[in-house]
Order: C-alpha cells, then structure tokens, then sequence
C-alpha cells in the first residue's frame, strides 16, 4: 500500500487527511464497477469469439437487470455525493473563529500577502503552525488560482471580488503555493511557498518585520529598490541587464530607447519624465519588441515613491 | 447563376463538389477539410508534449507553448470534435440508414459546409496577426487584456458555430420528415437517435456561445462592461455563460460517438442491441442532464457555496443514464459472435477508455476532491479520455466500419488492427500518468514544472509519439485502400441498417428504389434467414 500513499503529496494541512480518505473511497468504487466492467467484457469477448451466426442468442434486453443497474448506481452516487459535500462543509468551508486573517492579492505573475499589521510580503507567506489561517483574496489582473497541493486547497483570486479559503499547518516545513488559472505568459512560474514555523517565532519574525515597513528613513535609492520589489516591479523587470517580460531596468536611464507611439516607431532618450510616464501610463509608449500589458500604477504610487523608483533606476548604470 | 453551379448529381472537378448538393459529397468535404485540422492540431499536440519532455525550455518559450496549446483546444473543439461526427457521418449516413434520396435541405447542407470553411478560414488567419494565447476558454479578463488575434478567433468560432445550428435543424427535419415507408421510430438505428439528440442540442445550446462570444467582441471593441471588474462587469457572468453552452458541448461531442459504438458492438458481435428503449432513453437523459450541469467546472471560481453543492448533486445523475449505456454494451456482447475486426478493436478500446474517463468523473463531480484536482492534469487526462479516448476512437471505428461503403473499397484488416492497437497503447501511455501527475499536483497549462513531474512527462511524451504513429498508419492504410483497394460488396460485415443495402459506394440517389422497412435495425436473425431461402 506504500506505492499507493505516495501517490499524493505530503499532507500538511489539519484536513488534508479527510480529503484522501474521499479519494480512496471513490477509488475503491470505481474500481469495482471497472473490474466488473472490464473483465466481463474481456470474458465475453474470448468466450463468444467467433462462434457460428446460428448460435447467437436473440436476447432484446432484461428489465430487471437493467433497472438494477440504473438503481444501484444511483444509490452509490448519491452516497458520494453527501460524502463529498460532508467534508467540503465541515473542513474545506469552516474555518474557526479565532484564525488569522490574511489577504492574498494575485499579481501576474506574483503572490502578494498582506498581513493585518499592513506589513506585506512577496511569493512568501510565512505562517504560525497550529493556528487556523483564513485567506481573504483577490487579484488585481487576471483571474489566479490560489493553489497549495500539499493543504489539498484551491480557490480562484478573481478581480473584483474576495474569495476565501483557509487552513492550519500541522507540520512545520516549506509547501509550494503553484497558480492553477492560466493567467498568462509566465503562469508556470508564478510560484510561490508557504513557509510554515512555530508559534513564538513567527511572532517574533512579525514584530521585527513591522519595523521595516516603515520606509522613511531609508534613502530615495535603498527605497526605490524596496518599492520595486514590494510593488512587483522587478517580477518583470530585471535589474541585472536579464530579459524578462518587460525591458531591463539595467542601464536604461539616459540611454536612447526606440519605441511605438500610437503604432509609430519613434526614438527618445529614457529621462525622468519619460520613466514616470511608463510608470503612470504604460501604453503610451511600448518599447519596440515588448508586450503592451503592463497595468498603470496610477493611485498605487504617491510623488514621492515614484520619485524614489526613478532614482533606484538611475542608480543601475 | 448560383442555381446553374449547384447539383445534386455528380459533376467532376473541384467546382464539382464545392457546388455539389449531394450529402454524401458535402459529408466528404468536410471530412477533408477537419481532417486537415485534426493533424495540424496533432502536431501541435506533439510539439507540446516534446516541449514538456524535460522541466525548462526544451524547444518554445512560454508565450509559444501558450498559443500552441491554446490552437491545440480551440481547434480540437469547435473544427474538430463537435463537427467530426455529425458533419462526416452524421451527413453521410443519416438518409442512408432512415432511407432517404438526401436531407430535407440539400442546399442549406452545403450552405452549412461554407459556413463551416469560412469559420476555419478566420480562425486560422487568426494565426497571421499573433494567434491567442487565451486558452480555448477565453476566460475574462485574460481575453480582454491579451494581445494577438482573439477577436478573429472569437468571430471565427461565431461563425462556426451557425454552420452547427443549421446542420442541426437540417438533420432533426430530416429525420422527422424523410423516413423510409415502415422506418417507424421503433426501427431507428441508434446512430441516429443519437444525432437526433445531438442535433436538438446543438440547435438549443450554440446560440448561447455565439452571443457569449458576440459579448466579448463587444466587450474587447468598444470596453462596454459586461465582464470587466473595472467597468463594473463580472467574470464569473462570463464563466457561467461560457459553460452553459460548454459543458452541453461536451455531450454534443460524445453521443454521437456513442451512437457508432452501439452499431459497431450490434454489427460485430453479430447481437441485436441489448435493451433499445433503454439506450435511446439513456441518450435523452445524458442530453437533458446535460444541460443543468455546467457549473461544476466553477467549484474553486468563487461561486456560493450552495451553488456548489447544487451543481455537484446534479452531476452525479449523468453518471447513471452513461453507466446504463456501458452496461448494455457489455450485455450485448453476451452470447454473441465476436469478430475482432478493426472497428470492433476501437469499439472494445472504447469501452475501455470510456469507461476510465468517465469514473474518473465522480472525483471531479465531488466538491472535496475537485478542490483539490481542478485545473490539474487529473482533469486534462479525464477529459481526452472521454474526447480522445470516446469520441475520437468511436470516429476511428466508424471509419474503418463504414469505410468499403463510403470508397467501394477494402481495406488491409490485419494493418487495420495494428493501428488500432497502436492508437490504444499510445493513448494509455500518453494520458494515464496525466493523472497520477494530477494527484501528484501537477497544474495544467503549465510551461514549466517542477522537477519531480519529470517521469511522468516523459512517459506521456513517449506515449504520444506512439498515437501519431497509431493515427499515421491507419490513415495511410485507408488511403492505400481507397487508391488500389479491393472491391468492397454491398454488405461486407453483414450489417442490417439500410445503408447496407444499396451499393458500395451508393448512387447519388441512394437507393434505385426507396426501400420498404420489414425489420429492425439489428434483426440480424432475419438477415441469416434470407442467405438460407437465397441458399
């Protein structure tokens, strides 16, 4: 049976368990009917091969055999589905009333979460073990699927709406968070984990992060680059002269850029204004050989960041 | 003008048949013209899998691997499975087996046929201005933020989909009007109870894609709203719209498929069907079932959860009017005399794969486990088990079952066979670890994986270089058959239907004398009677 359990990834969620055991129980029935299935089909097949026309029963049908097999079928799937909508209702949808709410924010192709202190985080959510954890989510794009294989969860972040999901770690240790809605060009790298530690020290991690996300001190340079990670801006801009979806921010400041302006190829040297523009308004200008889809960050930026962003840019000579 | 080219009788040239108002002729054009399509989207099919063969990039970056299996499913869809059947052996037989000279509308039949060509025109010009990357879902927002030609696509499938209205309507009067004199509803074949239901779903549920596509157009050209948070629009509007004719389609798909398999068990096992009533009901009550279950591939979208619960309920009832279907299958087969034929292997392979794809339904139609296998491999192995495995190996079968009728000629059984079993083999190769790579959390439209999928990948690549291989020796055997084939009779495997009784292939008229219709479709009995008293 060992060959079996290891079909399935590590359980690490409290129900993930009451998920496997549906599994199995569906399996097991489905098996029985496709042995039956199979094997009299099989049977049949080398038993009657080829046997003389004259001796071909004429059998039009059974009534009571075949409301049989309408009956019990019925009966099996309706048990399968109250089974099904047990452990849906009592663990998938029940989260308990002290869990930790976080809200998850889907980006193409980035995993925002958003602890209740305001602190954020990009493509880790680091959580306390045997805490119940309620996810709040939604996306600011396209439509991503939350999905954590070895929690047995899933749930769409879907623009425009919130949609929950939830769950409790029992095991402390790394889980991998896969998107599973096709959301684009970079839809199997939108990876994220799930770094699960014990009670005291995720409280302790959260009270020093808190610090940090005060930006104040920070000068505009070190503050643009903790923007640009913090905002996504570097998931499709490199900073070490790499192709990614977007441009390289690499020596990009001051150094001449060919791009389309309303379908026009045109030329122009990468100043300040020309930066807050693409920050601002991105389908202005689309540099020549690169994708128009990168979304505005009007309102998600105040002056002063913008500012700070640009200077981080002309620091990456 | 127009009425000059159009003929019904015969002419030669390729105007010939591009004018020709004989269903026999419109039925092979389109055959031509998706399997055309069929190997373009096999090719495409294969260039994923190789892409997949290793974590990483192998041969395309990830925005080509997105377009090629985005072209994979919208061709394999809407040009390939949905019209596969109906319009090639639907349109072939359908007057043959009921007994009649054509279908009610023969001009509408080649209009249908046009349509269709402009419909596969738009969409593969599509592929010029940058082909879409959308998935074959077009799901909201994506659609409307992506670049490429999705707007051709979307009208390319519009247009499409009015060639499957029309066909539709065309078929239910012709099967309603045209029958033969004693061709009571009693002594229907199957095949054609199941396009009768098939063309009745088509006529209902395809105006709703269309004005779900029309929406997006709409939505894509002039940003009106309808599913576009941002202006107030809701993508969930769309996903319900999307599989209100989606998920019908699926049954579009299969029923015909299952309509060949019950003529090709009867025929080869030399059985009448087992239980008639209870196949024809079965094929309604998938088709109507079908209709109220569309919302099960919604159970993660953030729909209510009473919602889900409904829509898993409803589900599991498809399973039993399907499961009686099998089981009557199985029953036929008792007592009969089998002949492993070439249809008769694809017909067995059927209600072998069939039989998978669709059990493996019960953990996606429960809410618990769906959770955790939606939009995983799990799902893509299910659904080319029951589309693939169901409905493509039914179309093989018929095929080769129907092949000497449509040519006049026979082809080689034993290189029949062979493809068969290679089909078979490929198929299992290719598709089974797709679910173990499912349960093991392998997301689908996945460009890249995470390295422990290896294995599984590679078998599944392996496999389905064996089905191109399966798929290219039956076509080259049928094509060699046709070319320097040997004369087929009349009736080579025995059958009872009508279009067995005319000759192979059959005048333009079908039959010298409309027959009059004595016994049932699978009264092989009778049959054996005659050869004695012509003995």
């Amino acid at each position: 049976m060992l060959w079996i359990t290891n079909l399935f990834p590590k359980i690490g969620s409290s129900y993930g368990k009451e998920v496997d055991n549906l599994f199995w129980f569906i399996f097991w029935i489905s098996l029985f009917f496709f042995l039956i299935v199979q094997i009299a089909m099989i049977y049949f097949v080398v038993r009657y091969r080829n046997r003389r026309e004259e001796e071909v029963s004429n059998i039009e049908g059974n009534n009571f055999l075949e409301i049989t097999w309408t009956i019990i079928p019925t009966i099996i799937l309706v048990i399968i589905f109250f089974y099904g909508v047990y452990v849906f209702d009592n663990f998938q949808r029940r989260p308990p009333a002290n869990s930790l709410e976080i809200k998850v924010i889907g980006h193409q192709w980035w995993w925002e979460f958003q602890y209740p202190n305001g602190y954020t985080t990009r493509d880790t959510l680091i959580v306390p073990t045997n805490k119940p954890i309620k996810l709040i989510m939604t996306s600011t794009d396209v439509i991503h699927s939350f999905y954590v294989r070895s929690f047995r969860i899933k749930e769409d972040a879907v623009p425009g709406r919130y949609t929950w999901t939830w769950f409790k770690v029992v095991e402390p240790g790394v889980y991998d968070i896969q998107c599973a809605e096709y959301c684009g060009s970079r839809h199997s790298k939108m990876i994220g984990y799930i770094k699960a530690v014990n009670r005291n020290d995720f409280e302790s991690w959260l009270a020093s992060v808190s610090k940090e996300t005060d930006l104040s001190s920070l000068s505009p340079v070190e503050k643009g680059k903790k923007l640009s990670q913090i905002k996504g801006c570097t998931s499709c801009h490199s900073v070490d002269g790499s192709q990614l979806v977007g441009p390289t921010w690499k020596g990009l400041y001051s150094h001449e850029v060919v791009v389309l302006e309303n379908g026009k190829e045109k030329k122009l040297i990468a100043d300040e204004n020309y930066l807050r523009e693409s920050i601002l308004n991105p389908n202005a200008k689309i540099v020549k050989g690169f994708q128009n889809i990168m979304p505005s960050y009007q309102g998600q930026l105040n002056e002063d960041e913008i500012l700070s962003i640009i200077e981080y840019i002309k620091s990456l000579k | 003008m127009l009425n000059k080219l159009l003929s019904h009788e015969p002419r030669p040239g390729i105007l010939g048949w591009l004018f020709s108002t004989d269903h026999k002729r419109i039925a092979l054009l389109y055959f031509w013209t998706i399997i055309f399509i069929f190997l373009i989207a096999g090719i495409f099919a294969l260039l994923i899998r190789t892409e997949l063969f290793l974590p990483g990039k192998q041969t395309v970056d990830s925005d080509t691997y997105n377009r090629l299996f985005t072209l994979h499913g919208v061709m394999m869809v809407f040009l390939v499975i949905v019209p596969l059947i109906p319009a090639v052996m639907g349109n072939y037989l359908i007057p043959l087996m009921i007994g009649a000279r054509d279908v009610a509308f023969p001009k509408l039949n080649l209009l249908s046929y046009w349509i269709f060509l402009a419909g596969v025109i738009v969409i593969l010009s599509s592929l010029i201005f940058g082909a879409i990357d959308t998935g074959w879902t077009f799901y909201t927002p994506y659609s409307l933020k992506t670049g490429g030609g999705v707007l051709l696509a979307l009208f390319g499938v519009f247009i499409v989909g009015f060639s499957s209205i029309l066909t539709g309507l065309n078929f239910v009067v012709t099967i309603h009007r045209l029958r033969a004199p004693g061709m009571t509803w009693s002594k229907l074949p199957l095949f054609v109870w199941a396009l009768y239901a098939t063309s009745l779903m088509n006529v209902i549920s395809t105006p709703v894609i269309g004005i779900t596509l029309l929406l997006l157009i709409l939505e894509r050209v002039f940003g009106v709203g309808f599913f576009d948070p941002t202006k107030g629009g809701d993508p969930l509007m769309f996903q319900h719209f999307f599989w209100f004719y989606s998920h019908p389609v699926v049954y579009i798909m299969i029923l015909p498929g299952m309509g060949i398999i019950s003529e090709l068990i009867a025929v080869h096992s030399r059985k009448r069907i087992f239980g008639y009533w209870a196949m024809a009901a079965a094929i309604f009550g998938i088709a109507f079932i079908g209709f109220i279950v569309w919302a099960h591939h919604m159970f993660v979208s953030g729909m209510s959860d009473v919602a889900r619960w409904i829509f898993s309920f409803l589900t599991f009832f498809v399973a039993v009017p399907t499961g009686v279907k099998i089981f009557n299958w199985i029953a036929t087969l008792y007592k009969g005399s089998i002949r492993l034929t070439t249809p008769m292997l694809f017909a067995l392979s059927f209600l072998f794969l069939f039989t998978i794809g669709g059990l493996t339904g019960l953990w996606l139609a429960t809410i618990a486990t769906d959770v955790y296998l939606h939009d995983t491999y799990f799902v893509v192995a299910h659904f080319h088990y029951v589309m693939v495995g169901g409905a493509i190996t039914a179309f093989f079968g018929g095929l080769f079952h129907w092949f000497p009728k449509i040519t006049g000629r026979m082809y080689n059984e034993n290189w029949g066979r062979l493809g068969a079993i290679l089909i078979f083999i490929g198929f299992n190769l290719t598709f089974f670890p797709q679910f173990l790579l499912g349960m093991q959390g392998m997301p689908r439209r996945y460009w890249d994986y995470l390295p422990e999928f290896t294995l599984l990948n590679q078998i599944s690549t392996i496999g389905s270089y064996t089905i191109a291989l399966g798929v290219f020796v039956s076509l080259l055997i049928l094509l060699l058959a046709w070319i320097r084939g040997q004369k087929a009779p009349e009736n080579p495997w025995g059958g009872a239907t009508l279009e067995w009784k005319t000759s192979s292939p059959p005048p333009y008229y079908n039959f010298e004398e409309i027959p009059h219709v004595e016994h049932g479709p699978y009264d092989f009995e009778h049959l054996l009677k005659k050869e004695k008293v012509s003995q």
